[in-house]
């Protein structure tokens, strides 16, 4: 799954050429629109600066100290409510991208948790990680930030729960 | 701004906080950070490229024309179909559905096209389908999808209810 860091550098290498390029030629061919559109990249690439290294920092911090194995024993055991909590506590935590968690969850499942808990997993991880409600908030503020983060919530209980009764125990 | 001192805050304690507990742990976890930020540098700068670009020639108002105002619903579901085959990093996602927002997107539509872009996943479908069967999949999918644009709907309506207030 993981490149190796001489080839990703290469790829930005690669990447910042071709931008540059981009950028070049927008500036030789639609100078108006070139300035505007540096305007708004300053003011978007601050941001992004603003709060980007202490999200990825973050992030690095949630893989080393919440390994895979901490989130399959808190998540594997328990059923019931406290079950579907700890589910959704667990999943709010870890960096990365959904697909990571499939195989965690897969595992689970085929060991015997219940599907409620695992697609509730699922949901939380895909839609509630604490430092990308982080940036949300930053970025596009508080309220649409909590009312999507809490809408989400009661989705993903409502999604789990269904799923189980339409899919089965087995899937 | 708050928010950025907040989480700059959170960040710097946290990793004194790993420090004292292990150096070990805590010179893994930057690293691990490092790695993160050389993969997503393209994709920030790529979205920082094309939001540059687009809104250097798409003026406000026909962001605001197309993707704001009441929302149809069919550009509801078209943001939701959006989200769900795009391959965007979550982390990158945001800062470009800030830019469409602040350029006069509505709420609504960026909420589908978010929400769709966390929660549901046409691409990884196969690898979902592998882990946990075709039916949990296509069910958490399906209902994840229906979701999105419900919350997106009721996140239009008690946004905009706070605006007229």
């Amino acid at each position: 799954m993981r490149m190796n860091p001489r080839k990703k550098v290469l790829q930005l290498a690669l990447f910042l050429a071709a931008a540059a390029l981009v950028l070049l030629l927008m500036q030789r061919l639609f100078p108006e629109q070139f300035d505007a559109g540096t305007d708004v990249m300053a003011e978007y690439g601050r941001e992004i600066i603003l709060v980007f290294p202490a999200v990825l920092i973050l992030m690095g911090l949630a893989d080393v100290w919440v390994p895979d194995e901490l989130v399959r024993r808190y998540l594997g055991t328990q059923s019931g409510i406290r079950g579907l909590g700890l589910s959704i506590a667990v999943a709010t935590v870890p960096a990365g991208p959904l697909f990571v968690a499939f195989p965690i969850a897969g595992e689970l499942l085929r060991k015997g948790a219940s599907v409620v808990n695992i697609v509730a997993f699922l949901g939380t991880w895909a839609a509630l990680k604490a430092p990308e409600i982080g940036l949300e908030i930053h970025f596009i503020g508080l309220r649409f930030a909590l009312l999507r983060a809490g809408l989400s919530l009661i989705a993903i209980i409502g999604i789990a729960v269904v799923t189980a009764k339409l899919a089965g125990q087995r899937g | 701004m708050v928010v950025a001192v907040i989480i700059n805050a959170l960040a710097f304690g946290l990793l004194v906080l790993s420090v004292v507990k292990s150096r070990e742990k805590t010179v893994q976890s930057v690293k691990l950070a490092l790695m993160k930020l050389i993969s997503l540098l393209p994709w920030m700068l790529g979205i920082l490229l094309i939001i540059g670009i687009v809104l250097g020639f798409v003026p406000p108002e026909t962001i605001e024309a197309q993707l704001g105002g009441d929302p149809s619903a069919l550009q509801v579901v078209i943001a939701a179909v959006a989200g769900t085959i795009a391959m965007i990093p979550n982390i990158i996602g945001v800062p470009l559905i800030a830019s469409l927002v602040d350029s006069g997107a509505s709420y609504t539509t960026a909420a589908a096209f978010l929400t769709t872009l966390l929660m549901v996943g046409f691409i990884t479908m196969p690898m979902e389908i592998r882990e946990l069967g075709v039916r949990i999949t296509l069910w958490r999918n399906l209902l994840a999808f229906l979701a999105a644009v419900v919350i997106a709907l009721v996140i239009g309506q008690l946004m905009h209810l706070g605006a007229a207030i």
